[in-house]
């Protein structure tokens, strides 16, 4: 377990930290904000998952990943609009919208595959 | 619009925040598996399309915007937040390509290799995002 979490952790870290080096160096901006976005999390876990739970576990994570992304794009477009009017600091703007992804990721899940 | 490689923005992150990622990156991850094991897939598969880095780079953007010489105040504060937008504005493309990727993966997981299914489905994120990303390009 403790050796699954440890490979878990190192494996996520390396992809979300790839993704986020080449958003560092890509212009313009617009661009690179596309690997704010990318699959890191789904790369690092998902070899294992389907390793240790099988393929149909990893559909049912998927299919559930459908609506997380739902819920980012609407996070995205949120914290988009608010930092563009210039009243907010982009850590207060990005921390605080989590929530929003929460409430609309749970209440997708909710509504829909409860 | 042109896009380019700027490698002399590597230097202009800290160690701390190239650390900073890492960390959450893995604890992300973690955290997904472990929601995963305790609330079922259908819970913890939300995670999988969680906003891992996005408010790390936000901020990252728009402290490196602020720092730049020649701009004083207010303006570097709100020349930071506009960069940051564009940043979100960005990641929101990038989200219709995830849920492409979601999409395309729930179908073929169960049916193709990994060694195919997988870079096919990160193929998919990054054509579509970019497809969005252009569509946007020539509209605004």
């Amino acid at each position: 377990m403790l050796t699954e979490l440890v490979i878990r952790f190192v494996v996520g870290g390396i992809a979300v930290s790839a993704f986020a080096i080449l958003g560092d160096i890509l212009k313009p901006k617009s661009f690179a904000g596309l690997f704010g976005a990318a699959p890191s999390i789904a790369l690092a876990t998902l070899v294992l998952t389907i390793s240790k739970e099988g393929r149909a576990y990893a559909a049912i994570e998927l299919r559930s990943m459908i609506l997380g992304a739902l819920a980012f794009f609407v996070y995205a477009v949120l914290a988009a609009r608010c930092l563009l009017s210039g009243k907010w600091s982009a850590s207060a703007v990005t921390a605080s919208a989590l929530l929003i992804w929460c409430g609309c990721a749970l209440g997708l899940w909710f509504a829909l595959l409860r | 619009m042109k896009i380019t490689l700027n490698f002399s923005a590597l230097s202009q992150t800290r160690w701390y925040q190239y650390l900073s990622r890492f960390l959450i990156g893995g604890a992300t991850t973690v955290l997904a598996g472990l929601i995963g094991k305790k609330f079922g897939p259908t819970i913890g598969g939300l995670f999988l399309a969680f906003p891992a880095i996005f408010p790390a780079g936000a901020t990252l953007i728009e402290s490196h915007e602020k720092e730049k010489k020649g701009r004083t105040g207010d303006h570097r504060t709100q020349r930071g937040r506009k960069a940051a937008a564009l940043d979100a504005a960005g990641a929101s493309m990038g989200a219709i390509g995830l849920l492409s990727f979601a999409v395309l993966l729930w179908k073929i997981v169960e049916t193709l290799p990994l060694w195919l299914s997988l870079p096919a489905a990160t193929l998919t994120w990054f054509a579509v995002s970019f497809a969005v990303w252009k569509a946007w390009q020539s509209f605004f």
